[in-house]
């Protein structure tokens, strides 16, 4: 299904774990240094009003005076699950795209503030670069270095699976239990 | 002229050595893809895990065509350099230097080396420790260059037991190690993104074991392990690891595992160590052989 901006709590509150999404319009990509900050109480320099955060450290290089990704696949989003949902609440950021899901506290939050936890497939930089259709800016750069700047991203049609749910539900929660008691069966 | 001095022609050298890392981050090793697509005759139609691996396929055969990194986290450079006579070690050193930072600037390996203590990028993936370099010293007259890169999602999953594990209920035997191994996939979970392989090294000191435990993810997943013990729990291991049902991503299915790599080291009285190098499905590896003319005579895991 498709998801374009404005990504308003209505339409996000509407997505359920297992839905295929493809998401159109400007995210904006923010990892570990990006989320301290935050955290930290520094400002953020674009509004995350209704916003969507890409867990990612993409290849960008200058090609005629313009940017471009050569490269853009999501990194391990539990790293940022100590600030997550404390910052979907005080900005407003309307969901998050990463990689591995992430914990119950996040969890927690996207059913309060009515959010939801996207992943992309791990490791297909190539596939995932070729819906960012423009690079509209770039901030931090020199602060954090590019692969943890905070880019903003014109995507289209970008393919995503909703993981955690703004009704509580978590895929990674699933099946991490089940493999649990499969790895406990194996072990007698 | 450089070149001139150690018998080799370092430009020909720098450039073979750029070509090298464009392979390796652009291209999967051909056993590689074909484990991935008997992974995804395995997995259901339909499946979100199915879905998972299709992206996967897709992203193989796009990052060929357009010659650029299957994943943006180029991670940490893995150099192997069987060095003959002809070619010194400062010699390869300073043109294996020249060619990362070119690649860096062109796109083929991302800004990846951090100063740990200020947190500043180098900008060009140079820097204390890194590449890292493995080198020997050989009687052969060809110099073998294999390089594996490794990112930081995989590379956070890589776990070392130290045994016994009374969590696990892990002894000093292999059964011990099974467990270690079963273990090590149930954590890695949605951080190395699967379906991932397992290089392992039972035994050595915590730094001997890792290395050989990365070293054996040089072997190729289809060759059979010539210890038939190790063998039989590489084999083990691949059937009970998929029946987890983690899957691809992490999203449930029968594809968690693409291989597992075993191998031993000694070790002191005292010590038992299970030493497990996770590595994900972006398993970027490869190497040449060249000739002192500076002609690569092969590129190994091709065929």
């Amino acid at each position: 299904m498709l998801l374009e901006a404005p990504f308003t709590e209505k339409k996000i509150r509407a997505l359920r774990v297992g839905d295929r999404v493809e998401i159109t319009g400007l995210i904006y990509t923010g990892r570990d240094a990006v989320h301290k900050y935050l955290h930290d109480g520094g400002k953020p320099p674009v509004d995350l009003t209704d916003s969507i955060i890409y867990h990612c450290g993409p290849v960008v290089v200058k090609e005629k005076g313009k940017w471009v990704v050569k490269a853009a696949g999501p990194t391990t989003s539990i790293r940022e699950e100590p600030y997550q949902g404390p910052l979907m609440e005080q900005f407003g950021i309307r969901a998050v795209i990463g990689k591995g899901g992430m914990g119950p506290k996040t969890l927690k939050y996207c059913k309060k503030v009515g959010a939801v936890y996207f992943h992309a497939i791990g490791g297909a930089a190539q596939v995932l670069a070729e819906r960012v259709v423009e690079v509209e800016g770039v901030h931090l750069a020199e602060k954090f270095g590019a692969p943890e700047a905070i880019w903003e991203f014109r995507v289209e049609k970008f393919p995503v699976v909703v993981t955690m749910d703004s009704h509580g539900k978590s895929l990674h929660e699933q099946v991490l239990k089940d493999s649990t008691r499969r790895f406990e069966k194996l072990l007698g | 002229m450089p070149g001139k001095k150690s018998g080799v022609d370092a430009r020909v050298l720098q450039e073979n050595l750029l070509e090298l890392i464009r392979r390796t981050s652009t291209q999967l090793p051909s056993d590689v893809v074909r484990a991935v697509h008997q992974g995804l005759r395995r997995e259901k139609k339909g499946s979100t895990g199915r879905y998972a691996l299709e992206v996967i396929r897709d992203n193989i055969i796009m990052a060929k065509d357009k010659s650029q990194p299957l994943c943006q986290d180029t991670g940490v450079i893995i150099c192997y350099a069987d060095l003959p006579d002809w070619c010194p070690e400062s010699t390869f050193r300073k043109a294996f230097e020249k060619a990362v930072i070119k690649a860096t600037k062109v796109g083929y390996l991302r800004q990846n080396s951090v100063d740990s203590i200020t947190g500043i990028n180098s900008g060009n993936n140079l820097g204390p420790g890194g590449p890292s370099y493995h080198f020997h010293p050989i009687k052969g007259k060809s110099l073998k260059v294999r390089m594996m890169l490794k990112g930081g999602g995989c590379e956070n999953s890589s776990i070392q037991y130290s045994l016994p594990d009374n969590r696990i209920g892990a002894g000093r035997d292999l059964e011990g190690v099974r467990r270690c191994l079963l273990d090590a996939l149930i954590q890695a979970q949605g951080k190395g993104c699967g379906p991932g392989i397992l290089g392992v090294c039972v035994g050595g000191d915590r730094g001997s074991g890792y290395i050989a435990a990365k070293e054996t993810l040089f072997r190729e997943l289809d060759e059979k392990n010539e210890n038939p013990t190790l063998a039989r729990l590489e084999n083990r291991i691949m059937k009970e690891g998929n029946g987890l049902n983690i899957g691809p991503m992490g999203f449930g299915g029968a594809t968690t595992l693409l291989g597992v790599k075993i191998t031993h080291r000694n070790r002191v009285p005292a010590s038992f160590f299970v030493s497990v190098a996770y590595m994900c499905w972006a398993f970027r590896r490869n190497g040449f052989m060249m000739s002192g003319s500076g002609r690569i005579s092969r590129w190994l895991y091709e065929s």
